[in-house]
C-alpha cells in the first residue's frame, strides 16, 4: 500500500480557467493508461502561486516544478518523468527569467519567499521552549555571552545593515551604539509590539508563533547596550500573543535563560510585559515610553532621543518585534551573510500582511527588492474575481497609495519613499477597480483623526480639516480650491507635526492627489464616482429597453421610489431614491444602471 | 527542570535535534501539526484539532503525534494542517474543517492517499537546516 509518486495539479482559479481541469483529467488518464494507478496519485491542490505561469504541476517527492503545462503535456510527464525518471526540461521554469535575485545560494528558483523572521512560525510549537532550542534557539545568545564582547555584537548588527522594521528604517546597529555609548548605569531594552495599522498582523503572528526569538533577541540587545531590564509593550487586544509570551517568559526563567547570571555567564537580564490599551499613537516611541511609565500616551519632542534619555530618563533602546526576530539569525549566520540579502540600502527580508482584494491573503516574507508585481501576482495569486488592480497601500494610514505604474519597482525603504509611500510596519492592502480613491483616503484620515492624541495643532486641526474636505468631495460638493487647500495642509502637517503620526497622516492624501487626480476631478467636475462607492454621486436609472416590467425592483424598493405597470418599463423617481442599491442587486435583466 | 548551564543547554539542544530528526518523539512516527495562531483559531482550528484527535482515538491509532504551531502564513486557507508521514511527502493542507480533519486521518494516515483540493504550497524553504 502507498503511492511512490504524487502529481499535484494547481486547482487555483487562475489555473483552472487555463485548462487546469482538462490537464488534471489528462494526467489521470495517462496514469491509468500506463497502469500506474497504484503507484501514482494525481491530486488537485489549492493555489500554488505563480499564476502568471499557470497551470502549474508539481511532482513529489522530487519536488519538480513544471509551468505552463498543457493537457497535451500530460502523457510526456507520465512517460518521461514518472516512468523513466527523466525531468521534462522544456516545462521547467527558466531560471534566467527569475526576477528575484537575492545573491544567496540555496534558494530554489521558484521559491518566492525567504523566511528569516518567520523561520519558526508554523514549524515549532510556540508553547514549547525545547522545540525552539532544537531549532538553534538560544544558540546566538550562547555565542554572544561566551564568545563576544558587547561592542562585537553591535558591530555585527551594524555590519548586517539591519534597519528598523517598525517603519522608519533607522539602522539598528546605530541605535544600539548610541545607547551603549551612554555612561553605564540603569538602561532599558524595550520591544515595541504595539502593532496598530489597520490590516497589519505581522508582529502578532510572530509573537504567537515564535515568542522565544524575541526574548532571545532582547537579551542579546540588553547585553550589547548594557541593560538589565526589558519591557515588551503589547496591546491588550492580542490575548493569544500575550498568553504565549507569558508562557515563554516563564519557561525561559525556569531554564535560567532569563534572570540572574544567565547560563553562568555573569550577565543578568529579565523581561516584563506592559499592556497598551490599543491607542495608535502609543506605537510612536516617545508616546510608548510615556505609556509604560503610567502616563497618558502622548509623544514628546526629540531630541533627546530615547537612546539618550528614555524610560524614566534612562538610556533606552526601542526595537520593533520584526527587527528583533532577525537578531538571533544575524548573530548566528553573521552580519555579512545577512547583508547579501536585499538591495543596496535595504538588507534582509520584509514580512508583509497581504490583505485586501487579493486571492491569497496571508503572511509573507520576501527579500527586500522584490517587486509589488511579484508579491501581488506570484505570491498573492492576483486580484480577486479577476478585477483590475488599482492601487496598493503600504504603511497603513501613514503610507501612500501606489498606482499600477510602480508595480515593477523593487520594494525597499528608499524606493517606497521616492514614490510617496513608506515601508511602514508591513501592512499591504490591495485595492481594485471597485475601490474609490477619495473614499479610501477618507477612511485613513478618519482613522488618524480618531487616533490623534491632540497634543500638537498641525495634527489635531490639520487632520480634521483634511477629513472635512475629503468628506465634501465624496459628497460631490468639493471644489478645486479645496484640492489646493488640501495640498497646503498636507505639507504643513508633514513638516510641523510633533511625531510620526501627524507627519505621515497626510501621506494617503498627498499620494492619491499625485497619482489619482483624475478621480478627484471626476468627483468635483462631473459629480461622478467611477467605483460606485460615493453614495451621493450615484444615480440609479432604469434602461427602458432592457426592463421587462417584472416588478422585482419596485417590490424591493424601501421608499417606493419605483413605479410602473406590470410588463411595462419601470422608472425611478430620483427625488425619492435613497441610493440603497437594492434594485440594482435584484434586477435579473441588468436594466438598472448605476452611474 | 533546574537552571541550565552552558553545557546543559548544548546537551539539551543535541538531544532535541536528534529527536526531531528521527521524528520520533515518544515512539510516534507520524505528525499532524495544526496552525493555531489567532487567524487559525478564528477560522475553526480548535474544532479541527479536536476532530483529528477524536478520529485518531476512534480508529485506535497511536503512532501519530498531534501538535500545535503558530501561523503558517496561508491566511486565505485557514485552518491549515501539516501532515508528516514516513515515506510520504510532507504536505500542508488548507481549509481543513472538522470533516477534512477526519479525512486526513482516514485517507492520509490510514490509506496513505493525499486529499484532493486541499493541498497548499509550503511558503518557503527552511533556513535553519
Amino acid at each position: 500500500m502507498g503511492y511512490k509518486q504524487y502529481i499535484l495539479v494547481c486547482g487555483g482559479t487562475a489555473c483552472e480557467s487555463n485548462q487546469g481541469i482538462a490537464l488534471f483529467n489528462a494526467l489521470k488518464k495517462a496514469v491509468e493508461e500506463n497502469g500506474l494507478v497504484n503507484d501514482v496519485q494525481v491530486v488537485r491542490t489549492g493555489c500554488l502561486g505563480f499564476c502568471e505561469k499557470g497551470p502549474i504541476v508539481k511532482v513529489l517527492p522530487q519536488d519538480t516544478f513544471y509551468v505552463e503545462v498543457k493537457p497535451e503535456d500530460a502523457a510526456v510527464i507520465v512517460k518521461e518523468h514518472i516512468i523513466k525518471g527523466r525531468v521534462v526540461s522544456r516545462l521547467l521554469y527558466d531560471k534566467t527569467q527569475s526576477k528575484i535575485n537575492v545573491g544567496i545560494e540555496g534558494i530554489d528558483f521558484y521559491q518566492k519567499q525567504f523566511r528569516i523572521v518567520l523561520r519558526n512560525c508554523g514549524v515549532i510549537d510556540p508553547d514549547k521552549i525545547d522545540e525552539y532550542i532544537a531549532r538553534d534557539g538560544y544558540k546566538a545568545l550562547e555565542k554572544v555571552l561566551f564568545e563576544m564582547k558587547p561592542q562585537d555584537v553591535i558591530d555585527e548588527v551594524s555590519k548586517s545593515g539591519l534597519r528598523g522594521r517598525g517603519g522608519a528604517g533607522f539602522p539598528t546597529g546605530k541605535k544600539w551604539q548610541f545607547a551603549a555609548a551612554q555612561p553605564a548605569g540603569q538602561k532599558y531594552m524595550v520591544c515595541n509590539a504595539d502593532e496598530g495599522d489597520p490590516g497589519a498582523y505581522m508582529d502578532r503572528s510572530t509573537l504567537e508563533g515564535d515568542p522565544h526569538s524575541v526574548l532571545e533577541a532582547m537579551t542579546i540587545a540588553g547585553y550589547a547596550i548594557g541593560a538589565s531590564m526589558g519591557f515588551i509593550y503589547i496591546r491588550a487586544e492580542y490575548p493569544l500573543a500575550i498568553k504565549r509570551l507569558e508562557n515563554a517568559i516563564a519557561q525561559a526563567r525556569e531554564y535560567g535563560l532569563l534572570g540572574k547570571d544567565i547560563l553562568g555567564s555573569g550577565f543578568s537580564f529579565d523581561i516584563e510585559m506592559r499592556f497598551g490599551a490599543g491607542a495608535f499613537v502609543c506605537g510612536e516611541e516617545t508616546a510608548l515610553l510615556a505609556s509604560i511609565e503610567g502616563k497618558r500616551g502622548m509623544p514628546t519632542p526629540r531630541p533627546p532621543f530615547p537612546a539618550v534619555k528614555g524610560l524614566w530618563e534612562r538610556p533606552t533602546v526601542i526595537n520593533n518585534v520584526e527587527t528583533l526576530a532577525n537578531i538571533p539569525v544575524i548573530l548566528l549566520k553573521g552580519g555579512l551573510w545577512f547583508s547579501k540579502i536585499g538591495t543596496a540600502t535595504s538588507k534582509g527580508t520584509k514580512v508583509f500582511a497581504l490583505t485586501g482584494k487579493i486571492n491569497n491573503s496571508g503572511l509573507i516574507e520576501v527579500p527586500m527588492g522584490t517587486t509589488l508585481r511579484e508579491i501581488i501576482f506570484d505570491i498573492g495569486g492576483g486580484i480577486r474575481n479577476g478585477k483590475a488592480f488599482k492601487s496598493a497601500q503600504t504603511g497603513g494610514p501613514s503610507g501612500g497609495m501606489i498606482p499600477p505604474q510602480f508595480l515593477d519597482t523593487p520594494i525597499d525603504y528608499e524606493n517606497l519613499g521616492k514614490i510617496g509611500s513608506i515601508m511602514g510596519s508591513g501592512g499591504l492592502i490591495v485595492m481594485d477597480e471597485d475601490d474609490c480613491i477619495p473614499d479610501i483616503a477618507k477612511f485613513y484620515l478618519d482613522f488618524t483623526v480618531d487616533e490623534s492624541c491632540g497634543k500638537c495643532a498641525p495634527c489635531r486641526i490639520g487632520g480634521r480639516k483634511l477629513l472635512n474636505y475629503l468628506d465634501k468631495i465624496c459628497k460631490g460638493e468639493g471644489t478645486h480650491e479645496d484640492i489646493a487647500n488640501m495640498k497646503d495642509i498636507s505639507e504643513a502637517m508633514a513638516r510641523a507635526s510633533l511625531c510620526g503620526l501627524g507627519q505621515t497622516a497626510s501621506n494617503p492624501v498627498q499620494s492619491s492627489l499625485r497619482y489619482f487626480m483624475d478621480e478627484y476631478k471626476e468627483h468635483i467636475d462631473e459629480k461622478k464616482c467611477r467605483a460606485g462607492k460615493c453614495k451621493n454621486l450615484l444615480r440609479y436609472t432604469i434602461d427602458t429597453a432592457k426592463c421587462v416590467g417584472c416588478t422585482a425592483c419596485a417590490r424591493v424598493c424601501p421608499v417606493n421610489a419605483i413605479s410602473g405597470e406590470r410588463k411595462q418599463p419601470h422608472a425611478i423617481d430620483t427625488a425619492k431614491c435613497i441610493k440603497c442599491g437594492q434594485c440594482f442587486e435584484v434586477c435579473k435583466f441588468h436594466a438598472v444602471t448605476r452611474a | 527542570m533546574a537552571k541550565l548551564t552552558l553545557n546543559d543547554l548544548r546537551k539539551l539542544r543535541d538531544q532535541k535535534q536528534k529527536a526531531m530528526e528521527k521524528r520520533d518523539p515518544s515512539n510516534k512516527d507520524a505528525q499532524i501539526i495544526v496552525g493555531m495562531g489567532t487567524c487559525g483559531i478564528a477560522a475553526g482550528a480548535k474544532e479541527t484539532f479536536n476532530a483529528i484527535i477524536e478520529e485518531l482515538d476512534a480508529k485506535g491509532i497511536t503512532h501519530v503525534l498531534v501538535r500545535q504551531t503558530g501561523c503558517m502564513g496561508l491566511c486565505h486557507s485557514e485552518p491549515t494542517v501539516e501532515v508528516i508521514v514516513p515515506h510520504m511527502p510532507v504536505v500542508i493542507y488548507g481549509n481543513v474543517d472538522s470533516q477534512t480533519g477526519k479525512q486526513i486521518v482516514n485517507d492520509h494516515i490510514i490509506n496513505k492517499k493525499l486529499i484532493d483540493n486541499h493541498i497548499c504550497d509550503k511558503p518557503a524553504m527552511d533556513i535553519v537546516r
